[in-house]
């Protein structure tokens, strides 16, 4: 990691969490949703889902999901060693969803997510905010709402840097560490 | 002299004699199957082969008190050809298997046999011990004078416990009526107890069941009592503690007719050696502690234990491949019998010629019989071996039937190049 | 040849390839497995108890002793983590009938099995089975002999972690039949690899292994004294025939000994818990009043079973699963 430069201090980060708050927000009014239910996809996008719950000001508790029960890799790389229990605290059934991540890039991660949200229970909706739209979608998964569309090349490897302060870092692909590195499981 | 067809001459060896007190370099002559002279031969001798034993140690062939070799009744094992085959290369020529084949060794009939097989086989004297009861059933006695008139060199029980002490006491005084001596396998059955593993902190932390050292002790006490009424003399095989090696030591000044034996495995492993399961580590009497295995290094070196064994209780590899409790026990011991020991020797345990007493002497005493040394006119019996050669233990190196040694990666010192029995090679290396 | 037990359970990056026994196991590993099965506690609650992880796993219970508690806890989690679940109760007569353990291992193979969790009456079985089984296929003991149960003694972790935080500082206290008793030997391997403060053993001296202390403990023959202080008591099943005999007089005379009353447990700290594997001799072992009762933890024990079994099932096959990949590429 010692060839990583930084791609966008706080500030930035934090403009564009403004920006998708706002985004989120237009798009639950057209829908007509009245409470939507917000979970984020750890690490990163748990933190930027406690950042746009409270932007919000949603009434129900943040729900957080940890997919390394769910990964498609785990016969490749094996057990994640620092997994968490996911949290749900509010039943999903009927429920509209706005899923949170910070990037979005393989999309097997928001595949994941998807299996394990329906292992919950049956939402009405769900709809998807990332943070990074990037390139190199290897299935069909689109954002509803996202911060920055950055042109990479496919050995270009952009990570959110947190919790306090916020920050993307840009970094040639580390090769894949098999103990489950957290910013490689969406590829 | 006439040139006899049998006449050798064994060159410039250094000749370990400890029967004798001779270790010095020189020639050996053998004539007629015998030992004929040391130094200087006769008159006219003109040997038909000479052997170079420069830098070689030549001594008196082995002798290997107990050994189990399977035949009659657990061929698929080992056979009588091919474990006299590998006692000659592994220097041993007299070996004394023991009564618990199938069936028993408890008629003539079945001692003719062995002892046949073991003649067209060529390779080694076989001297079979003589079951103590019929069947080995613990309670009726066998046909002890037509077994030794048969061959039998001593009687034993083996492993079988006898039905009570009253019945040990009468066993003994019967052998004692023909001369016959007593082979006793020390083990009180009920604090045996179905375990597999010395009792102590291994077999605890492994839980596995274990074999108290006081299993060996209240037999080796129980059984000197009974030897010092009835007068027999009585032999204890496979010693396995320091505690009853202690006792041997105080037989031994009380001037009791009293003699002993040990695996070689067990002056060289302990319970230790047991972390990880290995079957092969499965024996019975038990590996126990470090501070046994030093005793009985102790007691060997000074003469209170007169004989090493090998214990030899090849297996195919089926009755190894269960989990450790449910294998059979016992070392296939022949191969590493002469290495292992001196090992004793490179370790500091004791000089080569007791080392070697313990191998020729040493058991031939027990046995009262004249073999072990090299007087003259004894049996032509002789091991040399190369005490430069190093080699690691493998399953190709070993030449019993039975692969199952714990040894494997060893590194054992010492070669045998020559074997003869009565004055015949019965096996040489090929020189590449 | 044998390995030591660290060799054949772990690779070379500290991940786990079997689970055998706690000895040879590092705190690290153990915190590694408690930690993990944390993660699995939230599956039970949810409307699909299960997570896809092993999906297209073959997992063998192979009992070659009757469980029926334990082998339903491993097929809960192994099925919980989308394996398929073959159950085999071997009995002894099968395996007298010549076919050999090895026999009964190559057949299941042959059907391309991942993972066998052996129970055997033998100390020492699943080391062998381990030793002896194709590369890839892991092995979990849930049982062998008087030797170990580690998957027990992990949940017994888990649940006095649960309780009291963590270890250091905590006086445990294990009472009963110990020298008959794998699951007392491996709660003493953990608890000391984890670094409690004290561990107790509370037994006559028939019930205890021959050299008792040098498994780490106090050896204690009261019980008032034994459990003076301390913060976790865990009693051990009384199998019946040692009830009677050369081991024990009676039931009456073990239970005044050595059976946990109220009064006794008021002698511990107040907020001690009280552990037993389980089944419970009631009136043996403890009085039905100290089973039920506030300060037993015995239930919980159980269904957190199912999670340290997730997490060992889970962390083992992916281990496997990884080295079959390295040999393959």
């Amino acid at each position: 990691m010692s060839d990583n430069t930084t791609f966008m201090q706080a500030d930035g980060v934090e403009s564009l969490i403004d920006v998708m708050a706002g985004k989120i927000w237009t798009l639950i009014n057209d829908k007509e949703i009245a409470d939507p239910l917000m979970v984020g996809i750890r690490t990163g996008g748990v933190w930027l889902a406690e950042r746009l719950h409270q932007e919000l000001g949603l009434r129900d508790p943040l729900g957080t999901l940890d997919i390394s029960f769910y990964r498609d890799d785990f016969t490749r790389i094996g057990m994640n060693p620092e997994v968490h229990p996911s949290d749900l605290p509010i039943p999903v059934d009927d429920r509209h969803i706005i899923l949170v991540d910070d990037v979005l890039h393989t999309g097997r991660t928001i595949r994941a997510a998807l299996n394990e949200i329906f292992d919950y229970g049956r939402p009405a909706s769900i709809t998807l905010a990332t943070l990074v739209d990037r390139s190199g979608r290897e299935l069909p998964i689109q954002p509803d709402v996202t911060g920055l569309h950055p042109s990479l090349d496919p050995d270009q490897h952009i990570t959110l840097i947190g919790p306090e302060p916020l920050g993307l870092i840009l970094g040639a692909k580390t090769n894949r560490t098999s103990r489950g590195d957290e910013q490689d499981r969406d590829a | 002299m006439k040139k006899k067809k049998k006449d050798i001459t064994i060159r410039n060896g250094r000749v370990v004699d400890p029967g004798n007190g001779i270790d010095e370099v020189t020639d050996l002559h053998i004539s007629g199957g015998k030992v004929l002279a040391l130094g200087q031969p006769p008159e006219n001798f003109q040997p038909l082969l000479e052997i170079d034993a420069t830098d070689q140690i030549v001594c008196p062939g082995l002798i290997d008190l107990n050994v189990n070799l399977r035949e009659p009744g657990n061929e698929h094992k080992a056979t009588i050809a091919s474990e006299t085959a590998c006692a000659a290369r592994s220097g041993i020529t007299t070996l004394c298997c023991t009564p618990d084949t199938l069936p028993v060794i408890d008629t003539p009939a079945v001692v003719g046999q062995i002892r046949h097989k073991a003649r067209k086989a060529g390779y080694c004297r076989l001297l079979p011990q003589g079951a103590l009861t019929k069947n080995l059933d613990g309670s009726h006695l066998s046909e002890m004078a037509a077994l030794k008139a048969a061959g039998c060199i001593a009687v034993s029980n083996c492993y079988t416990p006898l039905a009570n002490t009253l019945v040990q006491r009468r066993a003994m005084e019967y052998a004692s009526t023909f001369n016959l001596l007593t082979i006793i396998r020390p083990e009180d059955q009920y604090l045996c107890n179905n375990g597999c593993a010395h009792e102590g902190k291994v077999a605890d932390r492994l839980g596995l069941p274990g074999i108290p050292e006081a299993a060996e002790t209240v037999a080796v006490a129980r059984d000197l009592a009974l030897a010092e009424t009835t007068g027999a003399v009585i032999h204890f095989h496979a010693l396995s503690s320091a505690s009853a090696a202690r006792t041997m030591a105080w037989a031994k000044r009380e001037g009791r007719k009293v003699s002993a034996d040990v695996a070689i495995h067990q002056l060289h492993l302990t319970e230790l050696d047991l972390e990880g399961f290995d079957s092969n580590r499965h024996v019975r009497p038990p590996l126990r502690t470090d501070s046994d295995r030093d005793g009985l290094r102790k007691a060997v070196a000074e003469n209170v234990i007169q004989a090493i064994c090998s214990d030899h209780q090849p297996h195919e590899a089926d009755a190894k491949s269960s989990p450790f409790p449910d294998t059979e026990p016992g070392i296939s011991g022949l191969d590493t019998l002469l290495p292992l020991t001196l090992k004793l020797v490179e370790q500091g345990v004791m000089d080569l010629s007791s080392a070697i007493a313990r191998l020729t002497c040493g058991p031939a005493d027990i046995l009262e019989l004249p073999l072990g040394r090299l007087t003259p006119g004894y049996a032509a019996d002789i091991c040399i071996y190369d005490p430069n050669r190093q080699w690691h233990v493998s399953a190709e190196q070993i030449h019993s039937a039975g692969k199952n040694t714990p040894f494997t990666g060893w590194e054992m010192p010492g070669r045998v190049t020559h074997t003869l029995l009565k004055g015949r090679l019965v096996f040489h290396e090929e020189r590449l | 040849m044998s390995l030591s037990n660290k060799a054949l359970q772990l690779d070379d990056e500290q991940r786990l390839l079997h689970f055998l026994t706690i000895d040879g196991l590092d705190r690290s590993i153990l915190t590694e497995i408690l930690d993990t099965a944390e993660g699995f506690t939230g599956v039970s609650e949810r409307t699909i108890k299960k997570v896809p992880l092993c999906r297209g796993k073959v997992v063998a219970n192979l009992f070659f002793e009757n469980s029926t508690r334990t082998r339903t806890t491993f097929e809960l989690a192994a099925k919980r983590l989308s394996a398929d679940v073959l159950n085999l109760n071997i009995s002894a007569s099968a395996t007298s009938k010549g076919e050999t353990l090895l026999d009964t291992l190559r057949n299941l193979e042959a059907m391309h099995v991942d993972m066998f969790i052996v129970r055997h009456a033998t100390s020492g079985a699943a080391h062998f089975i381990a030793q002896h089984a194709d590369p890839g296929v892991g092995v979990i003991n849930a049982g062998d002999g008087r030797h170990a149960h580690p998957t027990q003694a992990m949940l017994d972790m888990f649940t006095i972690r649960r309780h009291k935080g963590e270890f250091v500082g905590l006086r445990v206290a294990i009472v009963g039949d110990i020298l008959h008793s794998r699951v007392a030997r491996s709660q003493i391997l953990a608890l000391n690899t984890l670094g409690v403060s004290e561990v107790r053993v509370v037994a006559p001296q028939t019930l205890l292994p021959s050299d008792a202390r040098s498994l780490g403990v106090h050896v204690y023959h009261d019980f008032d004294e034994g459990i003076r202080d301390v913060d976790v008591i865990i009693m051990l099943r009384l199998q019946k025939e040692r009830m009677r005999g050369a081991m024990l007089p009676s039931e009456h005379e073990y239970f005044s000994l050595y059976g946990l009353t109220e009064r006794r447990l008021a002698l511990a700290k107040p907020d001690a818990i009280v552990m037993h594997p389980g089944p419970i001799n009631r009136g043996v072992e403890m009085d039905s009043k100290v089973a039920d009762g506030s300060k037993s933890v015995i239930l919980q024990q159980v269904s957190y079973g199912i999670a340290i079994r997730m997490a060992i099932i889970s962390m083992v096959i992916g281990t496997q699963n990884q080295r079959t990949q390295e040999v393959a590429v």
